[in-house]
């Protein structure tokens, strides 16, 4: 009996540094988690996610615009959702969500967007790749320029170019572009990243575009060293000739949606189209697969277009919130109330279980992170349904139990040990359909519906921990400190 | 106490009540697919004044760009909701523009676009959900019940529990449709899959009751088995209920406009699966140990084919009492197939 109590006791401490966990998750002003331990870094903001429909904002399912019997290759759908994604994160969007639904599309989700269209046309066009002039200014990759776009004419403003001092070799990652034909690699010429000494922004000449590009490729040079080689149409090639021949040790970057991905120094004029870009000591293998891609997919390698469009203004959004958050506090004081006049103190107890019940959901929407749709809060609320009902089965056998004259303690197990089938079996069925409601919302991009499956899947797995656990274990608490006597506060 | 088991015929009479109509509305005239299914655009505006605008107008200015069925409903009198085939987003500015100019400014609420392959192709996977969501149920009764006697009994009378409100609420879909041009979305499906797991929910939750009570009884007759085990967990089905519709309740009554439908179609589905699972499926138990003959006829009633089939399957077994169920299964089969002809017959008229 002694150990007996003392395992529920211990079971009350976890229920209760669970429940404070879980309310610290749940807290709006939540700090996010920071823990900076030795080799353990962990950063986490933590905040309930809104889904469009509770926050406004945009949602498109993108389909690639080939004929239908055309097979899309499986690696240019998923360059295309990574180019959409760079696309998108320059949008500046909080939580965007880019991803591939079955072979042929993309759904892309941008919350609290304002301009729908704009955004669209941003992340949906084809793509510019460019190879620009870059003088002797080598640019950092990332940084976003501006170019002429057309091919062949000269900038109006020539970049005032600022040379410092060498510093060494390991600080300039510059690579340097060689002819195919040189057998021994050039030594790079060592230029350090500085900063445009004038604050207006220069304008860079465009010397090839992706359309001058047929292929991209890496490979190992002569010393083994990793390599970047593609390969030029006969214009581009003509035009790269003509470049290279006049601006030998200067700088050429390759520029994607005039965003620098990589400068090489020229080394010799290159003519025939074939381009090797080498580095001293080699391209690191993921750098030189990174590179390759957007050479290869600068533009989006497959055409795409709006199949479907599901834009919510933040008014609508913000108004249902409101109204579902009211909704769902009435709901729930009801239940509160009519558990606790019809059942009494288990009612009290599975009332106390139910917010804790809630407490932990909540947390676990966070955590997840889940989000949140208007379904989904019918589904949650839903789920307060299922564990309430759990709570319910399990004290109308323990009322039997009294009645048929059994003592309190072995009410209260006989109660849990004989609605646990039930509650197990039928809660089985819930999540049967939960999973297969999941699966066809994920298909076509119904947020709306997986969003609901999901909340309630995680309620009625929740809702079977809360009752089995958490209010047996007040149960038992309540028997074991003899504070009650008589069956009338079972409602018996 | 209360007799379910001995009033069951009025029960049965009442879940027909409910669901003939809604079944003669949907062979009529069928479900009305939202844009989920079929593709097409919504496009939600408030205009700044009310009053500015009548539905017709917005009619007709669509029908200017070509978009000839064009549906536009109105909501306090300044937001207006209109359904269209799929616009693309260069004719949605245009259109937008013409608004603005004729009928003055407003807001976009909402916009959803659904190209119609797409339309398509959902709606062939919400059948496929649908069925599959069937089966799995189906696979897990019987290994839920797989240590009592008979456990195709207990799985096939859940089955008819689920389709009754199954029948229920698309029956109701379809006669709301009718009334109220309500649509049937992503969402109905929804609700539509999650009511099928709660009745199985509930059906479990009885039979589990009844399970055990027929062990502990075995020396009684079934009704009192039954019975009994029904009014045993009375307390419990109303109970949770009762949460369930104060949740609902207060969630149509002070959610969001855009579930109202999701969350009405819920409330009436879950009443429907408490309901069937008490006073349809136990019962049922109870009329297959003594009427079987009444479930085969209710089947060759509802699906000729099959009556046909078991009412020859019978008369070949030549063992008693076979040839009379056998006749039964034919009459039944004839004049639930005169009934669906018929019904097919007038929904062909009244389409043409």
């Amino acid at each position: 009996m002694i150990s007996d109590k003392r395992r529920t006791l211990a079971m009350l401490g976890v229920i209760i540094i669970l429940a404070l966990s879980a309310a610290w998750v749940d807290l709006p002003s939540n700090p996010g988690l920071h823990i900076h331990l030795g080799p353990i870094n962990i950063d986490r903001e933590i905040e309930l996610r809104r889904g469009l429909d509770l926050q406004g904002g945009l949602q498109v399912l993108l389909e690639a615009d080939l004929p239908p019997d055309e097979a899309v290759e499986p690696g240019a759908m998923e360059a295309t959702r990574i180019i959409i994604e760079q696309r998108v994160n320059g949008l500046g969007v909080s939580e965007p969500l880019i991803q591939l639904s079955g072979s042929r599309r993309v759904i892309v989700e941008l919350p609290g967007i304002e301009d729908p269209e704009r955004a669209i046309e941003t992340f949906g066009e084809t793509g510019l790749l460019e190879f620009i002039d870059a003088g002797r200014t080598f640019l950092p990759p990332g940084m976003v320029v501006t170019t002429t776009e057309e091919v062949g004419v000269t900038a109006p403003i020539v970049p005032t170019v600022t040379v410092t001092p060498t510093v060494g070799v390991e600080l300039t990652p510059v690579a340097t572009l060689t002819d195919t034909e040189s057998i021994t690699p050039t030594p790079a010429a060592v230029i350090t990243p500085t900063l445009p000494s004038e604050p207006e922004e220069p304008t860079y000449e465009t010397i090839l575009t992706g359309r001058h590009l047929v292929g991209a490729t890496m490979g190992f040079g002569d010393l083994g060293l990793l390599e970047i080689r593609f390969q030029l149409n006969d214009e581009g090639a003509a035009l790269f000739s003509e470049f290279t021949r006049t601006h030998v040790g200067q700088l050429m970057c390759i520029v994607l949606d005039k965003e620098v991905i990589s400068c090489a120094t020229i080394n010799e004029p290159i003519p025939g189209g074939a381009v090797r870009i080498t580095r001293e000591g080699g391209f690191p293998p993921e750098e030189a697969e990174s590179i390759v891609i957007r050479l290869q997919y600068g533009a989006l390698p497959i055409p795409l277009r709006v199949e479907t469009n599901r834009t919510v203004g933040p008014t609508l959004g913000e108004d249902s919130l409101q109204k579902s958050l009211l909704a769902g506090v009435i709901g729930l004081s009801t239940v509160v109330l009519f558990m606790l006049l019809y059942y009494r103190l288990p009612g009290f107890l599975a009332n106390v279980a139910l917010i804790i019940y809630a407490t932990v959901v909540l947390a676990l929407f966070k955590l997840i992170p889940v989000v949140l749709t208007l379904p989904g809060i019918a589904g949650f609320i839903l789920s307060v349904g299922m564990a309430v009902d759990a709570n319910i089965l399990i004290f109308e056998r323990m009322k039997e139990e009294l009645r048929a004259g059994k003592g309190l303690r072995l009410a209260v197990e006989q109660g849990f040990s004989r609605a646990w089938p039930s509650i197990r079996d039928s809660n089985f069925a819930t999540l049967i359909t939960c999973a297969i409601l999941f699966w066809f919302g994920s298909y076509f991009g119904a947020s709306v519906v997986k969003g609901f499956a999901l909340t309630l899947g995680i309620g009625v797995v929740i809702s079977m921990f809360t009752a089995i656990i958490v209010t047996r274990t007040f149960l038992r608490l309540i028997i074991d400190l003899d504070v009650v006597k008589h069956h009338r506060w079972f409602g018996v | 106490m209360f007799d379910i088991v001995g009033k069951r015929y009025w029960f049965y009479l009442i879940s027909a009540i409910v669901v003939v109509p809604g079944l003669i509305s949907l062979v009529l005239f069928g479900l009305h697919f939202s844009i989920d299914f079929t593709g097409g655009s919504i496009l939600e505006l408030q205009f700044e004044e009310s009053g500015v605008v009548q539905p017709a107008e917005l009619r007709a200015l669509y029908g200017e760009y070509g978009f000839s069925d064009t549906m536009v409903q109105s909501s306090q009198g300044s937001i207006f909701l209109i359904r269209s085939k799929t616009l693309d987003s260069e004719t949605k500015n245009t259109i937008q523009g013409e608004i603005e100019e004729r009928f003055g400014p407003f807001t976009e609420l909402r916009f959803e676009s659904v190209g119609p392959s797409v339309g398509g192709e959902v709606q062939r996977r919400a059948y496929l959900v649908v069925g599959m969501a069937a089966v799995a149920i189906l696979i897990y009764i019987s290994f839920a019940f797989r240590h009592v006697t008979k456990p195709v009994r207990y799985g096939a009378c859940a089955i008819i529990a689920m389709v009754h409100d199954i029948f229920v609420v698309v029956g109701l879909a379809s006669i709301f449709g009718v009334l109220y041009g309500w649509e049937v979305d992503a969402l109905f499906l929804t609700a539509l899959l999650t009511v099928i797991g709660f009745s199985v929910h509930d059906s479990i939750v009885v039979f589990d009751r009844i399970r055990e009570n027929s062990r502990r009884y075995a020396g009684l007759p079934i009704e009192d088995v039954v019975n009994h085990s029904i009014i045993q967990t009375l307390d419990r089905s109303i109970n949770t209920q009762l949460t369930v519709i104060f949740t609902l309740t207060a969630l149509l009554l002070f959610g969001g406009v855009t579930i109202r439908h999701f969350v009405l179609t819920l409330l009436i589905g879950i009443i429907s699966g408490t309901y069937s699972s008490i006073f349809n499926a136990s019962p049922l138990l109870v009329e297959w140990e003594r009427r079987p003959d009444l479930l085969i006829y209710a089947l060759s009633f509802l699906v000729p084919p099959v009556g046909v089939a078991v009412g020859l399957f019978l008369w070949f077994r030549a063992r008693e009492p076979s040839r009379p169920w056998a006749r039964g299964c034919f009459v039944a089969a004839a004049i639930g197939a005169a009934c669906i002809g018929g019904l097919l017959l007038l929904a062909m008229v009244m389409q043409s």
